[in-house]
């Protein structure tokens, strides 16, 4: 798993299950702010005829934060919604998964919760092709 | 012009004390949690994030618990808390095509690749009461398929686009103009009339739309695409140097194939319109891409019939209804002075008016 994806994950994983996972790995690491949790808006854009120019559709609630390990290892959290725990969590994550603890941070935290939100999107994704039309031609008869 | 009076802090104070206890209701009946309002009334939670240009579930349902299922109050709500968050910065364009989803339908290929799913819809339903739904029961679980819907699937104006059969729209990223920081001037682009159509009044957006349909404007719109689904969204990070995924969406897109242009010189190809919501909002996104494509009559050549929906000045003015709101209930605000001079003038029309038919009388 790479950073862009682990941020990724981190950053739409619902805040509960992020919570529930972290406690598991039950790491207390030292660290200092470099930007608290701040809660803002992030304005999506789209594209006309969803592949050309971009326009705005409105904006969406993001909290970031950044913070650095006392080991010096920086993390960034940047999470969908206002909870400023889960940015934290996201930012401790990320910045455990750059040092020694990375492994054990993987396979705790990181890789349980992608199983968690793939079977989610299964899930949905298994009740929609259950609404797939599947069409058939009436013959008309010959005679 | 309204003034400024002093007086009855009391009554406000009692006023809003007592619109607390009607929001509550019937305190034996059980209070709606935040949770309940997100996931029962989720088109309604929908409409609210779609217009009030915020998406925030939890806050949507908020709203719409405070403002008692006022729509357009909770719109209001929200949209006030939007003005209080900074700007963290923008999105790169979500790509649609990547859409995971729910529902995808076409109006004009049966037999589209990726195929027609019809998703969690109110279609097909007779729109007979449920008197089960009165009643406390459980839900039959939804069936599952044993292979889930496959991967991204290909917008069905691709394949038009293909064989130039559909005009092309054009790529590119400059930064679009946002009406959030720059007053709405006309002439529109078309990004801004997109912006302002996608957070516009949902009935006053369906209203214009329909009236094209009726005639005004009319521009022959099938649905070539609906789609509902989630869409990641993913924004630049300078301290990173890199994009990284901020969290999905759930959009309606809803592409429209309409009567074609053509001349001497260009071969006859279908026009587009273009609707993009967010959630679930099919009435909203089908209605934003009729109305899109009556608003595009000039850039593609074609007359303006002086139909409403043709008018941008008139269709983007009228179709924010916090703006709408705003004016038309400050008209309830005192108007004292306003109304006595009024008064004074007509008494004294009346008064005179009394004195010329004397006279004439005598």
């Amino acid at each position: 798993m790479y950073r862009r994806e682990w941020m990724g994950l981190l950053a739409r994983a619902p805040a509960d299950a992020l919570d529930r996972l972290w406690r598991k790995l039950d790491l207390a690491p030292g660290y200092r702010w470099l930007r608290p949790p701040e809660v803002g808006g992030v304005m999506v854009r789209g594209r006309m005829g969803g592949t050309g120019a971009a326009f705005n559709l409105g904006e969406m609630t993001v909290t970031r934060c950044a913070l650095a390990l006392d080991g010096g290892a920086v993390g960034h959290g940047y999470v969908q919604g206002r909870d400023k725990r889960q940015a934290e969590q996201a930012a401790m994550v990320d910045a455990l998964m750059q040092g020694d603890l990375a492994a054990r941070v993987r396979a705790v935290l990181l890789e349980p919760l992608a199983v968690q939100v793939q079977a989610a999107r299964d899930a949905r994704a298994a009740k929609a092709a259950a609404t797939r039309v599947e069409f058939f031609t009436l013959v008309r008869g010959d005679d | 012009m309204y003034v400024a009076v002093k007086g009855g802090e009391r009554a406000i104070e009692n006023a809003h004390a007592w619109l607390a206890e009607e929001r509550r209701g019937d305190p034996s009946v059980p209070e709606l949690s935040l949770a309940q309002i997100r996931e029962q009334m989720a088109l309604a939670v929908n409409r609210v994030m779609a217009e009030g240009s915020l998406y925030d579930p939890d806050l949507a349902a908020l709203a719409i618990k405070q403002a008692r299922g006022d729509l357009i109050e909770a719109i209001f709500l929200i949209r006030a808390y939007r003005t209080t968050l900074p700007r963290l910065g923008a999105s790169v364009p979500v790509e649609t095509a990547n859409m995971r989803c729910d529902r995808r339908i076409s109006a004009t290929f049966k037999d589209a690749p990726g195929g027609q799913v019809l998703g969690p819809t109110f279609d097909y339903t007779h729109r007979l009461l449920d008197f089960k739904l009165a009643a406390e029961g459980e839900v039959p679980a939804a069936a599952k398929a044993a292979a889930p819907q496959s991967g991204p699937v290909p917008h069905i104006t691709d394949f038009l686009n293909r064989d130039g059969l559909i005009q092309a729209e054009e790529r590119h990223d400059a930064t679009p103009p946002d009406l959030t920081r720059e007053p709405l001037e006309f002439p529109a682009n078309r990004a801004l009339r997109l912006q302002s159509l996608t957070r516009g009044d949902e009935g006053f957006v369906l209203g214009m739309a329909y009236s094209t349909q009726r005639g005004y404007a009319r521009n022959h719109a099938f649905v070539g695409e609906l789609r509902i689904g989630r869409v990641p969204v993913e924004m630049e990070i300078p301290e990173l140097g890199f994009s990284i995924e901020i969290g999905e969406v759930e959009l309606t897109e809803c592409e429209t194939v309409n009567q074609f242009a053509g001349s001497k010189t260009e071969p006859a190809q279908f026009t587009r319109g273009y609707g993009l919501v967010f959630g679930q909002t099919e009435r909203k996104a089908i209605s934003m891409a009729l109305v899109d494509r009556a608003l595009r009559w000039r850039e593609l050549g074609e007359d303006n019939l002086g139909a409403p929906a043709q008018d941008e000045e008139f269709v983007l003015s009228h179709a924010d209804n916090i703006q709408a709101t705003g004016f038309l209930e400050h008209i309830k605000l005192p108007h004292y002075v306003d109304f006595q001079s009024e008064l004074e003038l007509v008494r004294r029309l009346r008064a005179e008016a009394e004195a010329a038919a004397q006279e004439a009388a005598e």
